[in-house]
């Protein structure tokens, strides 16, 4: 086969291979791996975090901000510490409140940051105090046939 | 008799770790012998024209279908617990990790490898190596150095066409077929797939599946017995071994890089 | 006279694993002349042409082309040594997947930074040295045996090495590219200053172009002489090998001791 022609395949070859990584890294995925410098980390804790992992993200008003980097048991207060790695550009307050939520009934679970009113903002290894568990659905079914119950009972 | 069967077996355990240390000192010749794949880059372009651009037919077709079966068996179980909006996360995690790399690579070692090995041994077989030896011209560097490096760049490539190849079928079936929302397809995809987590250790995966296929491919060409017979079973086994080898690595390579995630 | 003497191969011995192939050989070629090493299929011709060519290296005796003592060269020397040698294989061996023009200019792409043009032009010349420069854009696909050996034998000249090994330019051709062959390798020998060294056991063609043949059997060399004094030779076995008559008395003996000997080597492996 002529050298050009055979160039010129190989050339388109190797475009359409960076095309389907480039289609792969902007369209697919999100490039959402904050950078270690352009993130700052908060520390969160939680009776309970039901079945929430490390990577999952990290919602304020629905955006992602950031992700579960780290998932530690706290074997003094019994509570999960939960690293949060939240994107330099976005600045809470100190008083924000973090929840573990559930994107639909059986959906992954998310962290949904509140922001509070606090002047001063969260910085690097800081603690966000008001913390709100998962809700864990055996326990509501459990308090739903509990409060049934005592509806019925016998005044 | 079990005296002899014992023996056989020492035998071709003796044979095995044999091979498996020329495989390497092949690796390690064949990587001191790189510079010219590097200098004379037309040798390595010709090689990618046979190993990569010849292989697009068939990663791209088998990734499209692939992408749109996933579609299909996806959306079937998925909606039964209502979750069909995690369709565009499930066929796009499932290329990315591991059906691209490893489909890719298997498509690859069947198409590309057994051809390798087929030219290398015949190359042997009718002496070309020889002459090339008697020429002053080595053929490691010459022949073997330019395969390898063409089949380490072309795989990751092949492997991303494929999974793009698979997400594009995925989406044609699901959204354009099916009737998946086409937003909630794009957005649970993009909100799930991670960059370095996901895409980028498939990329790794698919590097380490290329670098194992052609050495194998090389390996087994090189070092196939000088006659016909001997060149069908080289190529024979470098489809077998390469496609093991590319599943064990698989499931090692994957125990490292998701470990601790879901 | 050392400078007269090309090639020479003193005491050598050699062998494949336990299995000697080479016991003892003298052999010594001049600049210019053709030799011919003759035998059986399998006395250990071409292993000659490889210890000249640095494949393998001898046990014991020395091997030492234009002075240099090719099995104690290094890899660098070898090849350098090897750019002056040209080695045309039993099929030609030419690159398959380029066409003749390239296999004739592969040497000099590798070794020499020589202009396209100069380069098309040298190989040219040496296609058209056997006779074959119409055929230089065709596949090595395309050419008949004959044609393929001659292209072969014009690459192993292309960069006009001082000695040329044929290893069985003879076998599987017809009558003519036979004739034709054996011609161009005397033509080339006298006309480029080379030295020739033939394996074969192609007796008639080659008695007729060669200065001095060496007959191996055994390994060793059992008789040598000029083309006329092998082929007036009363030497049982050179008479019975230069006539080709299949019931002679030395090589009837010759094979029982080797199929024995392999038949002891195979019961030991199985």
């Amino acid at each position: 086969m002529n050298r050009t022609v055979l160039d010129l395949w190989v050339g388109l070859f190797v475009i359409a291979g960076i095309g389907a990584l480039l289609f792969l890294a902007l369209k697919v995925g999100s490039m959402s791996t904050v950078k270690a410098g352009s993130s700052y980390d908060v520390v969160a804790r939680f009776d309970n975090i039901g079945g929430l992992k490390p990577r999952a993200p990290v919602k304020s008003a629905g955006v992602v901000v950031g992700r579960v980097a780290d998932i530690r048991f706290d074997n003094e207060t019994y509570e999960a510490a939960v690293t949060l790695r939240i994107d330099k550009r976005y600045a809470f307050p100190k008083d924000s409140s973090a929840a573990i939520m559930t994107s639909g009934l059986l959906g992954e679970q998310y962290i949904g940051l509140e922001a509070g009113g606090d002047e001063h903002k969260l910085e690097d290894k800081d603690r966000i105090t008001l913390t709100q568990s998962a809700v864990v659905l055996e326990n509501l079914i459990g308090q739903f046939i509990y409060g049934k119950a005592q509806e019925g009972a016998p005044q | 008799m079990p005296r002899r069967w014992i023996e056989g077996l020492g035998r071709r355990t003796i044979e095995g770790v044999w091979r498996i240390g020329f495989a390497a000192r092949f690796f390690g010749v064949m990587l001191l012998h790189s510079g010219t794949a590097f200098q004379r880059l037309g040798l390595t372009i010709r090689e990618m024209y046979f190993s990569g651009v010849l292989s697009l037919t068939i990663i791209l077709v088998s990734g499209l279908f692939v992408g749109m079966v996933l579609g299909l068996q996806g959306y079937d179980t998925l909606q039964r617990f209502g979750s069909e909006s995690a369709l565009g996360t499930l066929v796009a995690l499932s290329l990315v990790r591991e059906l691209g790399p490893v489909l890719a690579g298997l498509m690859f070692a069947s198409r590309a490898g057994s051809a390798i090995t087929a030219e290398i041994g015949l190359m042997k077989a009718t002496e070309q190596l020889s002459a090339m030896e008697m020429m002053a011209v080595d053929p490691i560097a010459r022949v073997v150095a330019p395969r390898f490096w063409a089949g380490v760049i072309s795989m990751p490539l092949l492997a991303a066409l494929f999974s793009a190849m698979g997400i594009l079928g995925g989406y044609l079936v699901g959204v354009r077929l099916i009737g998946v929302d086409e937003g909630t397809f794009w957005s649970q995809m993009q909100g799930s797939v991670d960059f370095t987590q996901d895409i980028l250790n498939g990329v790794v995966k698919s590097v380490v599946f290329g670098v194992a296929i052609t050495t194998i491919a090389l390996f087994e060409g090189y070092d196939a017995p000088p006659t016909a017979e001997g060149v069908s079973g080289a190529t024979t086994r470098t489809v077998v071994t390469s496609s093991l080898v590319v599943l064990a690595l698989d499931f090692v390579l994957t125990a490292f890089m998701f470990r601790g995630t879901n | 006279m050392q400078h007269d003497t090309l090639v020479e191969i003193r005491d050598v011995v050699f062998g494949y694993g336990a299995r000697p192939v080479l016991k003892g050989v003298n052999l010594t070629a001049r600049r210019g002349q053709v030799v011919a090493i003759m035998g059986s299929s399998g006395c250990g011709k071409t292993t000659l042409l490889r210890l000249i060519g640095g494949q393998v290296r001898p046990r014991q005796g020395s091997v030492r082309v234009a002075g240099e003592s090719v099995g104690e060269l290094d890899r660098a020397g070898l090849y350098r040594l090897r750019r002056k040698m040209g080695m045309l294989f039993q099929f030609g061996a030419l690159f398959t997947d380029m066409p003749v023009f390239d296999n004739v200019a592969f040497q000099l792409r590798e070794h020499t930074d020589l202009p396209e043009d100069v380069i098309r032009d040298l190989v040219l010349m040496k296609l058209d040295a056997v006779g074959l420069r119409g055929a230089a854009e065709l596949m090595p696909s395309e050419l008949s045996g004959g044609m393929a050996r001659r292209v072969a034998l014009a690459r192993a000249i292309a960069l006009d090495p001082m000695l040329v090994m044929y290893d069985e330019p003879f076998a599987g051709l017809d009558p003519i590219s036979l004739g034709v062959t054996g011609n161009l390798i005397r033509r080339l020998t006298d006309t480029l200053g080379l030295t020739s060294l033939l394996v074969t056991h192609d007796v008639q063609e080659s008695l007729k172009i060669v200065d001095y043949v060496y007959f191996v059997s055994d390994g060793i060399i059992v008789a040598e002489g000029t083309a006329d004094e092998i082929r007036a030779s009363t030497l049982p076995y050179v008479h019975q090998f230069v006539h080709g008559e299949s019931d002679g008395p030395v090589p009837f003996h010759y094979p029982a001791p080797t199929y024995a000997e392999d038949l002891r080597l195979g019961a030991q492996r199985a």
